[in-house]
C-alpha cells in the first residue's frame, strides 16, 4: 500500500521535472523558426538597405527601385485606420460593458464580435470592395482601404477593450456609484484611465495586424505601380506588403534582394509600434499610481 | 419602536400612521429581493431612526448586504437582482417610477467592505463626489468641504502634509477612513456601511468605530457587520437577520442594541449572540 503511494508520486515527480523540458521544446521550436526566417532575411538584404530604398520610387531598374509609395500608402491607410478604429472600438466596448445593460441583444452582439476577430481578412477585403468601393462609391482610393482595415481590426480591439474594462475592480466601479456619480461619469473618470493602457496597447497591435495584411487590399486596390505621392484620400495606392510581395514574385535575384531588405524596414516599423505600445502603456500606468 | 415591534408580531398597522411616521429616516415595507429565481431576502419591514447607529447582524449569508444595497440602489448594478416591496426614504418610495437612482446614492452614500480608493489622490478622492453631482465651489471651498470631511473621518492629521499623495499609498486603516471621508464630502442623508473593518486590524477597526459615534450626532448610520461585540459596542439599535429553512434572510429581531443584547426575545437571536451559531 505504501509502496503504492510512493511509486505513484515517484512518477509524479519525475513528470514535473519532464514537463518543462517538453514545453521548452515547443517554445524552442517556435523560436528557433522565427530566428532562421529573420537571419534569412536579414542576410539577404542588410546590404540593399539605403535611403534610396524608402525615397525612390518604384522602378523596373532594381537598383533604382525603391517602396516610397508602398510605405506612404502604409502610413496613410493604417494611420487612418487606427484613427477610425481605436476610438470607435473603445466607444463599443463600453456600450456592451457598461450601457447596453443585461439584455439578450448585447449579449448577441458580445458573442459575433468576438466571432468576427476570426473571420479571414480576405472576406472583409470583399465587403469592403463591395460596400465601400462600389456601394458606396468611394473608389479603389486610400479611405476605402482605411476604412476596410478599421473593419478588418475593429472586432479583435473591441475584444481587447472589453477585457480592459473587466480588468477595471468591481469595487471601483461600485465606489463611484455609490457617491451618485452617473454611468458615463464611471466611464469617463474610472473605468477609462484605468483601462486605457491596456487599450491602447491593443489598439496598436491591432494596427500592427493591419500592417501586414496584404488580401484585402490587394482585393480594393489591386497590384499596382504607383510614381508619385498621394495628393488625397480619394486616391490610389499601393501598401508594403503588396511591393514585397511584387518584388518576391520578380526572377532578378536583384529584386528578391530588394524584398528582404523591404522587409527589414517593414519589420523596423512594427518593432517601432510594439516599443510605442510598450512605453504608453508604462507611463499611463505610472500615472495611476503616483 | 413600540410601530416597528407591532409590525414585526405581523400586527396589522395602518399604513397612515406607518408612513407619517416622522421618526424613521428610511424604512423598509415586505422587502423582498431575488437574484434570479432564488429569494435572498423576504419580508423585510424595518425602520432605522435618524441620527442613530443601527447595526445588522447575522451569520453568512443571511442577506445583510443585499438589504444594505437595496437602501439606495445599488442592487440596480447586480445583474439578475430583483427588489420587490418599498423602501422608503424621506418617506418618499425610492423605487419609484421617476426616482432618479444617481440622486439616491448621492444622498445616501456607501462604504464597502474592502477599502476602495481610487487612483488617484488623496484629495481628487474626496473631491470625486462633490465634482461628479456638479457642485459648484471655489477652490477654497472645495479645500475647505475636503479638509472638513477628513477631519471628521479622522484622518485629516495623518495626510495633510500630503494630499496630493496617490490614495493607494496609505494604509488599509487610513483607505477604509479615506473612503469613509469621500462619502461624507457629499453630506449625505445617511450613511450605510457593510462590514466596514472586517479587512481591518484592531487599532484601525477602534479608530472607526470611535469616529461613527463622533459622527452619528448628524448622520443616520446603518452598518452591516457580523463580529456582535462591534455592533454591541457602536450601535444604538440592532436588527437580526437570519436564514430560515429554505436559507431565504429574514428578521427576526429588532430593539435597541441594549436590549437585543441582554435580553434577547428570540431563542435563535440568543444562540447567536452567544456564539452558538454562525
Amino acid at each position: 500500500m505504501g509502496d503504492q503511494v510512493l511509486r505513484r508520486r515517484r512518477v509524479k515527480i519525475i513528470m514535473d521535472k519532464a514537463l518543462p523540458i517538453l514545453l521548452s521544446i515547443g517554445v524552442f521550436i517556435g523560436v528557433a523558426t522565427v530566428a532562421a526566417l529573420l537571419i534569412d532575411v536579414v542576410l539577404g538584404g542588410w546590404h540593399r538597405l539605403s535611403p534610396e530604398l524608402v525615397m525612390n520610387y518604384p522602378s523596373a531598374r532594381p537598383t533604382e527601385a525603391g517602396m516610397r509609395s508602398a510605405i506612404l500608402g502604409t502610413i496613410y491607410t493604417v494611420g487612418l485606420a487606427a484613427v477610425i478604429c481605436i476610438p470607435l472600438s473603445i466607444a463599443t466596448a463600453f456600450y456592451l460593458t457598461e450601457f447596453s445593460g443585461t439584455g439578450r441583444l448585447p449579449s448577441i452582439l458580445r458573442y459575433n464580435i468576438a466571432n468576427l476577430a476570426g473571420v479571414p481578412s480576405i472576406i472583409f477585403g470583399v465587403v469592403g470592395l463591395g460596400f465601400l468601393v462600389y456601394g458606396l462609391g468611394l473608389g479603389r482610393s486610400i479611405i476605402a482601404g482605411a476604412f476596410t482595415l478599421a473593419i478588418l481590426t475593429l472586432p479583435l480591439v473591441t475584444v481587447t477593450c472589453i477585457e480592459a474594462i473587466k480588468t477595471v475592480p468591481d469595487d471601483l466601479r461600485f465606489g463611484a456609484y455609490a457617491l451618485g456619480a452617473t454611468k458615463l461619469q464611471v466611464a469617463r473618470r474610472i473605468l477609462l484611465p484605468r483601462a486605457l493602457p491596456m487599450m491602447l496597447t491593443g489598439g496598436i497591435l491591432g494596427v500592427s495586424r493591419a500592417i501586414g495584411e496584404a488580401a484585402p487590399i490587394l482585393v480594393i486596390s489591386g497590384l499596382l505601380f504607383i510614381r508619385e505621392d498621394p495628393a488625397s484620400l480619394f486616391d490610389r495606392f499601393t501598401v508594403m506588403p503588396l511591393q514585397l510581395f511584387n518584388w518576391i514574385s520578380r526572377p532578378q535575384m536583384a529584386f528578391r534582394e530588394l524584398a528582404s531588405a523591404g522587409i527589414i524596414v517593414l519589420l523596423l516599423i512594427l518593432l517601432a509600434l510594439n516599443a510605442t505600445a510598450i512605453i504608453l502603456r508604462h507611463k499611463l500606468t505610472k500615472r495611476l499610481t503616483e | 419602536m413600540e410601530r416597528v415591534e407591532e409590525m414585526m408580531k405581523g400586527v396589522e398597522t395602518s399604513e397612515e400612521s406607518f408612513l407619517s411616521s416622522k421618526e424613521y429616516v428610511v424604512y423598509t415595507k415586505g422587502l423582498r429581493v431575488l437574484y434570479n429565481s432564488r429569494v435572498a431576502i423576504s419580508d423585510i419591514t424595518l425602520g432605522f431612526r435618524g441620527k442613530t447607529i443601527t447595526a445588522i447582524i447575522g451569520p453568512s449569508g443571511c442577506g445583510k448586504s443585499t438589504l444594505l444595497r437595496c437602501i439606495n440602489r445599488m442592487n440596480d448594478l447586480i445583474p439578475g437582482a430583483r427588489v420587490e416591496g418599498k423602501v422608503y426614504f424621506n418617506n418618499e418610495d425610492i423605487y419609484a417610477d421617476g426616482v432618479d437612482p444617481f440622486f439616491i446614492r448621492y444622498r445616501i452614500g456607501m462604504v464597502f467592505q474592502r477599502p476602495n480608493p481610487f487612483p488617484m489622490s488623496i484629495f481628487d478622492n474626496v473631491a470625486f463626489g462633490l465634482r461628479v453631482n456638479g457642485i459648484k465651489l471655489t477652490k477654497d471651498e472645495l479645500r475647505q468641504r475636503v479638509k472638513e470631511a477628513l477631519v471628521k473621518a479622522a484622518l485629516w492629521d495623518e495626510v495633510k502634509d500630503r494630499l496630493d499623495a496617490n490614495g493607494y499609498a496609505l494604509s488599509g486603516g487610513q483607505q477604509q477612513r479615506l473612503c469613509i471621508a469621500r462619502s461624507l464630502a457629499v453630506e449625505p442623508e445617511v450613511l450605510l456601511l457593510d462590514e466596514p473593518t472586517v479587512s481591518l486590524d484592531p487599532v484601525s477597526t477602534a479608530k472607526i468605530e470611535q469616529l461613527l459615534r463622533n459622527i452619528v450626532e448628524e448622520y443616520t448610520i446603518i452598518i452591516v457587520t457580523h463580529n456582535m461585540q462591534q455592533a454591541a459596542r457602536v450601535s444604538d439599535y440592532t436588527a437580526v437577520l437570519m436564514p430560515d429553512q429554505d436559507n431565504i434572510g429574514r428578521l427576526i429581531e429588532y430593539g435597541s442594541t441594549g436590549d437585543i443584547f441582554t435580553n434577547p426575545r428570540d431563542k435563535r437571536t440568543e444562540d447567536y449572540i452567544r456564539g452558538k451559531v454562525g
